[in-house]
């Protein structure tokens, strides 16, 4: 038997963009980043690089209005998120209301569970009845 | 005098206005919370020319009778009703042998203007027909409406001369004490002299409580599929008919869309509600419209259901008067048709040897919904001056305006289906998936209920259940 | 009845919609927006998960964003809101709009049309079983929980892979409905990767292929669905199971609406309409962009295709004459969808390509000459084909094939 590196393919979507390069990485045994190919710019190899360390994501979901043309605003990370925090930082922002008016790119919450992250609006909701 | 209707199907509609041409109060119970929800809101919606049933019977007898007093209440009602006629099919001598045995019969019925087209002709009529096709029996008398507007247009016009509707109201029982009917309802207790039992598939349970007996009754379950392919028949297509009844047919709606169906498919009498499509029965419905009509393109889709018919043995309706109570029982087809017919009968039947007099200010005549689609430029810009709302197109498919859900619902619209069975929004290709909550808005502003309270259609179809934030 | 005369009128304000307003502005011609809703923006207002504007903006943005973001490019236009067209007649140029303002023929030097599409109904598909309560087209779910701040139920199970029902997927899941499974009758998914793994993937919700729905339970609110195995279109007999749900999304596919034009626009078989590479439908001052000619998988390039529209819809209606066209392009084998019928070529294009089923590594042809090769091709997947005539022939029949050369 050859000793050679004992080595793991795996197969990943890139998620960066809606393109969705198809990757194949390259890890050592112990589950460390060795190589990344079929990704189409830099962006999916820092992607794979992440995706097997700690992964993140951009959380989109919406926070209570008061006094706005509309009940909710939507809001996203500014930035993505460890994965492993989505459930705990949609908690947060289920618990938080906004006044209106709210100005997209308005910040909703400051550095979401001290990623360093803050969570943004991302479209303008008018007070209820005019400005 | 008083006189209770039980079941706000097209039958107890009709007897119910019927009833308010004479001095008397009217009083009519369903159980659902809508009228015409339950047999009259899923059939085939055809006025029959009355060639198909046997002399003798009492489809015989009132069938072609009432078609022809449907012009005159679709007139004075303001429902839609369309005179476009019936081809029965013929693909062998020995179906069109059939053919001239339901022309004969039909003429000895009173049918007028029954024809046999030779193979040309008959794809004159209809070019889309299957090149099959050698005969056919052309009924220029057959028609089309929603059984269900006739329904709603019929106890409107009914509760405006002083009939009174209660809805959501199921009879639980019915006793007789000095000459006094006592209908124990779900809302409490009433007292009539006459009662009419009109309850479609269930008024053979309700004349067994008050211990008559009737051929009893068991569902008849018809599926069908409805087509957005506008203009692929103009006529109402049957296959001949046969043992099984008048087969599946190709037929366009008021609303102009296509309906095929309906299968038929006898239900145990404890299957009263199973309104379910089935999957052989929507494929053997697809199979045999397309051997009417290969045109038609089952890729258009809008939407398939099933609708139950009461049959009983005798393939006949059974009228039993028994003292001052008439059980109308399996109004089957041709019920539809005959409904009418049958109303005028009972009414006269039920006041005959009493002298009651007609009311002299009796108003035939419903007031027509606005249909701001069918209006011209004209009309269009003065309603919209009067009425703004009357310009803002709510359903997209259908252009059914803002203005007209708010009458809809001033109409007696308390659900989604209430709205759409109205207006005809939600009917359409999308089936309400852009216009449903703009509807929604209107009804919680002018029923001031809030999105949880409203319901599809029957008391638990709840739409949304509770806040995202 | 009130008369206005414009020298471009947009039908829908979407993404392709405003694409084709800021195409005309760029022309100097006055330009009328005619849109439906209260605002402009279309859909883009209820999808606000991330994942719009990578091309035009270069960032990821949420659809609320990307459309404010896209209307601050755009300098004045007119606009009716609230505004249905009830006819368009081609052969005087005019069109006739009802709202609360009342009804008017407007007359336009050219037309473009930014309708969008519509989903695929849950009814439409003729599956057995009965009609409750609880059944919801996923734009319909969407417009709920994102707009309206209602939840459409507790226990959701999915119909359909397609984008929307994998976006609503992850979307009902951070809402605490419990998503049972995503069922889908193909062997493979309908929308894209990304959002199976972002939106499935991530959440441990099963994508269920080859598997869906065979009857529908439930009289007055949905109680539950029974799913099977399919095979060839068919349920494979005892592989019925039953599932409890109070509420079913369907995302079962998406409809060029060209209701409007249907019987004056010349349209594809998959009912988008059949344009060219200006965007120019078989009517010389009719034009069409996003997707109301094909379904796109981003809306940049919906936009981009409006970008196109209304600058040539703006040269039209200020008398210029267009090139004219030299080829017609045609399906060929393993191709199921192409974004343009025909070719100019006057200048380089792109053409939008989904193959009919997954392969491997693909090679696309016009006629004989390679033309791109993908790695693999997805029919969820649009392949973007720059098409140059300095390259390629593009005159005469066109044939546009896809080929396996390598399995996956």
């Amino acid at each position: 038997m050859k000793n050679a590196p004992k080595t793991k393919m795996m197969d990943m979507t890139c998620v960066v963009c809606p393109i969705g390069c198809h990757l194949k990485v390259t890890v050592d045994e112990n589950g460390n980043f060795l190589s990344v190919t079929g990704n189409r710019c830099p962006r999916g190899e820092a992607y794979a690089k992440e995706e097997i360390t700690d992964p993140k994501r951009v959380l989109p979901t919406s926070v209570k209005v008061i006094g706005g043309e509309l009940p909710l605003t939507s809001v996203r990370t500014e930035k993505a998120i460890p994965k492993r925090l989505i459930f705990s930082a949609m908690k947060v922002i289920k618990s938080i209301q906004v006044n209106a008016p709210v100005k997209r790119g308005q910040i909703i919450l400051e550095n979401i569970l001290d990623t360093g992250v803050n969570v943004i609006a991302t479209r303008t909701v008018k007070k209820q009845n005019g400005k | 005098m008083k006189v209770a209707v039980i079941g706000a199907g097209i039958v107890g509609s009709l007897i119910a206005r019927e009833f308010t041409k004479y001095e008397i109060d009217v009083e009519v119970f369903e159980k659902l919370p809508d009228v015409g929800w339950g047999i009259t809101k899923a059939n085939s919606g055809i006025l029959h020319a009355g060639y198909d049933d046997e002399p003798g019977t009492l489809r015989a007898k009132y069938c072609a009778k009432g078609n022809e007093m449907y012009d005159r209440l679709s007139k004075d009602l303001n429902f839609e009703l369309k005179r476009i006629g019936s081809l029965v099919l013929a693909f062998s001598e020995e179906e069109l042998n059939i053919l001239k045995e339901l022309e004969k019969r039909g003429k000895d019925n009173g049918v007028k203007g029954l024809k046999i087209l030779n193979r040309i002709e008959s794809l004159e009529v209809e070019p889309n027909l299957s090149r099959e096709v050698i005969s056919a029996l052309y009924a220029p008398s057959a028609g089309i409406i929603a059984p269900w507007e006739a329904a709603q247009a019929a106890i409107e016009n009914a509760v405006e001369n002083g009939a009174m509707l209660h809805l959501s109201t199921e009879i639980k029982n019915i006793s007789n004490e000095n000459n006094q009917y006592v209908l124990d309802t779900s809302n409490g207790e009433f007292q009539f002299d006459m009662v009419i039992n009109a309850a479609g598939l269930w008024a053979d349970d309700l004349a067994e409580k008050t211990g008559v007996k009737v051929s009893p009754l068991h569902p008849r379950r018809g599926e069908y599929i409805l087509l957005d392919q506008p203009g692929v028949v103009r006529t109402v297509i049957f296959p001949t008919p046969s043992e099984a009844g008048k087969g599946i047919l190709v037929l366009p709606t008021v609303h102009d869309t296509v309906l095929l169906g309906p299968t038929s498919q006898d239900l145990p009498p404890t299957q009263k509600e199973s309104t379910k499509t089935t999957f052989d029965g929507l494929s053997k419905i697809v199979k045999s419209a397309q051997k009417l009509v290969p045109a038609v393109n089952i890729s258009k889709t809008i939407r398939t259901f099933a609708g139950l018919r009461p049959e009983n043995d005798i393939k006949d309706f059974v009228l039993k008067r028994e003292g001052n109570m008439m059980h109308v029982v399996a109004t089957r087809s041709p019920g539809l048709s005959s409904a009418p017919a049958i109303a005028k009968d009972i009414v006269n039947d039920m006041l005959g040897d009493l002298e009651i007099k007609k009311r002299s200010d009796f108003n035939p005549h419903r007031a027509p919904l606005v249909k701001v689609i069918e209006m011209s430029d004209k009309e269009r810009e003065n309603i919209i001056a009067k009425n703004p709302s009357y310009g803002r197109v709510i359903c997209r498919c259908n252009h059914v305006t803002e203005g007209e859900v708010v009458d809809a619902i001033r109409h007696g619209a308390r659900t989604l289906d209430g709205i759409k069975f109205r207006t005809t929004a939600m009917f359409g290709r999308c089936q309400g998936s852009f216009c449903t909550v703009k509807i929604m808005k209107i009804m919680k502003r002018e029923l001031g209920k809030n999105y949880e309270e409203i319901r599809k259609n029957l008391p638990n179809s709840q739409i949304v259940d509770g806040d995202v934030r | 009845m009130k008369k206005l005369k414009y020298d471009v009128v947009v039908l829908g304000g979407g993404a392709a919609g405003m694409g084709a307003i800021n195409g005309a502005l760029s022309q100097n011609v006055s330009v009328l927006l005619i849109e439906r809703e209260a605002s402009t923006g279309g859909v883009l207002n209820q999808c606000i998960h991330n994942g719009f504007g990578v091309h035009v903006f270069k960032q990821e943005l949420s659809g609320p964003e990307y459309h404010e973001m896209y209307m601050e490019k755009l300098s004045r236009f007119d606009a009716m809101y609230e505004t249905t067209v009830l006819n368009v007649d081609v052969k005087s140029n005019t069109l006739n709009t009802i709202s609360i303002s009342g009804v008017y023929e407007i007359k336009y030097g050219s037309l473009v049309l930014a309708t969008g599409a519509r989903e695929r109904p849950f009814e439409a598909l003729r599956i057995p079983g009965y009609r409750p309560a609880g059944v919801f087209t996923a734009g319909l779910a969407q417009h709920f929980v994102n707009l309206e701040n209602r939840l459409p139920g507790h226990k959701a199970v999915i119909v359909g892979s397609g984008d929307i029902g994998l976006i609503m997927a992850r979307r009902l899941t951070l809402e605490g409905v419990e998503v049972e499974g995503v069922y889908e009758i193909m062997p493979y998914q309908g929308g894209l990767t990304r959002n199976i793994v972002q939106c499935l993937d991530d959440f441990n919700i099963p994508l269920h292929l080859s598997t869906s729905i065979v009857e529908v339970h439930g009289k007055d609110r949905l109680e539950g669905v029974t799913v099977a195995k399919f095979e060839n279109g068919h349920p494979v007999r005892k592989t019925e199971r039953f599932v409890k749900c109070d509420t079913l999304v369907a995302s079962v596919g998406l409809i060029p609406e060209n209701d409007l034009v249907n019987e004056t626009i010349e349209l594809s078989d998959g009912s988008g309409a059949n344009v060219d590479d200006l965007m120019r439908t078989n009517i010389y001052n009719v034009f069409a962009a996003g997707n109301n000619v094909c379904i796109h998988d981003l809306v940049d390039f919906a936009a981009v295709e409006g970008e196109i529209a209304g600058k040539n819809a703006a040269h039209v209606a200020k008398g210029k004459e267009l090139p004219e066209r030299m080829g017609i392009l045609k399906k060929g084998e393993g191709v199921g969808l192409l974004s343009t019928k025909y070719t100019i070529a006057a200048e380089p294009f792109k053409l939008f390509v989904r193959v009919k089923k997954p392969m491997g590594t693909t090679i696309l042809r016009l006629n004989d000459q390679k033309i791109k090769t993908v790695l693999a091709a997805k029919p969820s997947e649009m392949i973007e084909v720059k098409m140059d005539p300095s390259r390629y022939n593009m005159k005469g029949n066109l044939i546009l094939s896809a080929m396996e050369v390598d399995k996956i």
